[in-house]
């Protein structure tokens, strides 16, 4: 298969590439579009996280102070959407465009014109989903899970809009997901096995079939509220025989799924980051792989955990309370195979390196308090309390997030050619661990106690927990802007990198210079 | 290529087919709730078959609530709160309608049984809730609902209640009456 596809690839080399605007319009390169799709995330992980500042703005003191309660819920909303489907999804997608052909030894992803689509229908999404805020009513302030009757009865105008750039966002996804699955299944150089292929190969492979499975059932859902507001369908409404209830099944059955796509492609980065620093292989490669296959598998299994105070009985209670817990066994697998290949290793602490252990830990405290949450008794008490927010935020920010942290400062030598400056990228990791924990462990406590979620105003007792957080928000807020400056002063130059980069670096794609040229393996590499 | 084109079909393939499933999630919901009765509704198919004796040993208690939906303007109410039955029995119980305003407005009552494990149990062979009401504006009209107690019941209920919410239905009713006519 190898000559000829190598042949055949050749008539659609573009050996001078359009320069200017025109360049990243038409590009078909997937350096050029895992670019864009990282510098995409990191514009919409701050316009996303420029809402939660006003969240923690209006909540740093009890009472009403700066925004309204409908455009507090209009933050809470979009904060949710652009950092699931604008920063952390676009980013793995990135780094799947950039590292997957590079780690398998192919010339470019598989489909290269989808390629390009799939990225620049995008930012009309999130475009159509910003403006929708400058609409009269309102943009969307149903919350991220845009429960009905919520988002059908009381919704107000703008969820036209809403349900429209769910849909691009959905079928840029699909897209990218299909080019993930056929690159990886036809395009691995001769002698790349399956079970050779690296973790973050293997852990974006398992979520694109994820997400083919799961994001046209969430079309679906949206396409049912949009007919159950606009055209007289009833799917959700109890007066023409439907369900509300059935809109959460539907969502979660989505939803659940999701949180694994979310979290699946940051258990192959760390796969990849702790061996090279810890200068050993991986321990335990082939039971990572079976672990993260049988974590996709059981998120099928799970979702009505999310929904244990709608008046399920007792006995679908303890099955998805028993099939949560059991998503806990093989997440464990995972966290002792990555101690275990520390486990006397030569180990140096670089960035990378740090946002990696650190990842380790926060992630293992945020899977812990999803144990807590998975107990259907204790659930009643913790239901959309602050408590469920402090756990979503541990796996998501010091958990997804750190994992695409510590993927920018491990390849960012492969793809500028040059070192980031170490002293600041220290800097940027320290701020982040310390604020990360102000901003978020503090919401437990007040979870706990019953602070309620999604909700402008709180109780006197939780003030001086609300500032807190609030503070701790604000500094995670600023520490990122030092990574800004670490991406763009790399960009710029500074130390020369090598072509391996780390010592303990091991992989086809430490084999190309830095940075990577414009085509890489052109001749398939032999993989012994 | 054309081994990238007999994948990409096939994925596509999946994504259609999942697209689907999210819409037979619809039927698939209703009929599992049905079976198994855990979403405490009760069948839209009125019951043909009667219990084969009365079982005089028990007692269950039917209580009775009504509720018109906050947009619903009528008036709605079950003629008594509650009813001691014994199982197999058939009953009617008649629910109290008034529409105040000055116009013809069109309801349809949904049922809820709580508990909900018991609504397999509860049998009806005519209710108001099967059809969609009309009713002239200022006028009043008694609905009724024929049913009967599955001696089947598990001893553990010993008091079934058993709400109507009821919906202003009025804006969809033009194309129901139609095809209701052509039913009768």
């Amino acid at each position: 298969m190898s000559a000829i596809t190598h042949e055949h690839e050749h008539d659609h080399d573009h050996d001078h590439k359009p320069t200017g605007i025109k360049r990243w319009l038409f590009t078909t390169n997937h350096k050029d579009i895992g670019t864009m799709y990282l510098v995409f995330a990191l514009l919409m992980f701050f316009i996303g996280g420029s809402m939660a500042m006003v969240i923690r703005l209006e909540l740093f003191q009890p009472g009403m102070q700066f925004v309204e309660p409908q455009f507090f819920n209009q933050m809470t909303t979009v904060h949710g959407l652009i950092m699931v489907f604008g920063a952390v999804m676009p980013a793995f997608t990135g780094l799947a465009n950039w590292m997957i052909p590079m780690m398998i030894g192919a010339p470019d992803m598989a489909l290269p014109r989808m390629n390009n689509w799939s990225f620049w229908i995008l930012p009309f999404a999130f475009l159509i989903l910003l403006l929708s805020l400058f609409m009269p009513g309102g943009g969307p302030d149903f919350g991220w899970t845009f429960y009905a009757p919520l988002s059908t009865t009381y919704s107000n105008d703008s969820t036209a809009l809403f349900v429209f750039s769910v849909h691009i966002m959905g079928i840029s996804s699909i897209m990218g997901a299909i080019n993930v699955i056929v690159t990886i299944w036809n395009m691995r150089a001769p002698g790349m096995t399956w079970m050779k292929m690296p973790l973050f190969v293997w852990t974006w492979f398992i979520t694109a079939f994820l997400l083919i499975m799961v994001m046209p059932v969430l079309a679906g859902a949206v396409t049912m509220v949009l007919t159950d507001k606009y055209f007289g369908t009833s799917f959700f409404d109890a007066a023409g025989g439907g369900d509300p209830v059935l809109f959460q099944h539907i969502f979660w059955f989505f939803g659940h799924p999701e949180v694994y796509i979310m979290i699946l492609p940051a258990f192959g980065i760390v796969s990849a980051i702790i061996p090279t620093f810890a200068r050993k292989p991986l321990f335990g490669y082939a039971s990572m792989v079976y672990a993260t296959a049988s974590i996709a598998v059981l998120s099928f299994l799970v979702w009505a955990h999310h929904m244990f105070t709608t008046g399920m009985p007792v006995f679908a209670t303890l099955f998805f309370m028993y099939c949560t817990m059991l998503i806990a066994v093989p997440t464990g697998v995972k966290v002792f195979n990555w101690v275990a290949t520390m486990w006397r290793g030569a180990m140096t602490f670089e960035v990378p390196m740090m946002f990696a252990l650190a990842f380790i830990v926060l992630f293992t405290i945020g899977g812990f308090s999803g144990l807590m949450l998975a107990i259907t008794p204790a659930d009643f008490q913790y239901h959309d309390t602050y408590f469920v927010v402090a756990h979503f935020h541990y796996v998501l920010v010091s958990g997804a997030v750190f994992s695409i942290i510590a993927a920018a400062y491990y390849w960012l030598p492969k793809w500028t050619g040059y070192m980031y400056d170490e002293r600041l990228g220290q800097l940027h990791f320290w701020c982040s661990l310390i604020s990360v924990n102000l901003l978020f462990f503090p919401m437990h406590f007040v979870g706990l106690a019953g602070m309620p979620r999604r909700i402008p105003d709180y109780a006197l007792q939780f003030a001086d927990f609300n500032a807190f957080i609030s503070v701790g928000g604000f500094l995670f807020g600023l520490s990122q802007l030092i990574f800004v400056w670490v991406i763009v002063k790399c960009a710029r130059g500074g130390e020369k990198a090598t072509a391996q980069v780390w010592e303990g670096a091991e992989g086809l794609e430490w084999q190309v210079p830095s940075p990577a040229p414009y085509h890489t393996f052109d001749t398939p590499p032999e993989v012994k | 290529m054309q081994l990238h084109r007999t994948l990409v079909s096939k994925l596509l393939l999946v994504t259609v087919l999942m697209f689907g499933f999210g819409f037979a999630l619809v039927p698939l919901y209703d009929v599992f709730c049905e079976v198994t009765g855990i979403n405490g509704k009760t069948s839209n198919v009125p019951a043909t078959v009667l219990a084969d004796g009365i079982d005089t040993s028990r007692e269950v208690t039917i209580e009775f609530l009504a509720r018109p939906n906050k947009d619903m303007p009528w008036i709605f109410q079950p003629e008594i709160r509650r009813l001691t039955v014994h199982p197999g029995e058939v009953h009617v119980m008649n629910y109290l309608a008034e529409n105040p305003t000055g116009r013809m407005i069109v309801g349809q009552a949904v049922p809820s049984v709580s508990p909900g494990q018991a609504a397999l149990y509860l049998h009806k062979i005519e209710c108001f809730c099967f059809t969609q009401q009309q009713l002239a504006a200022g006028n009043k009209m008694l609905m009724p609902v024929q049913f009967y107690v599955d001696p089947a019941l598990p001893a553990q209920f010993s008091t079934i209640t058993l709400n109507y919410t009821l919906y202003d239905v009025t804006a969809n009713w033009q194309g129901s009456a139609a095809t209701e006519n052509l039913g009768e």
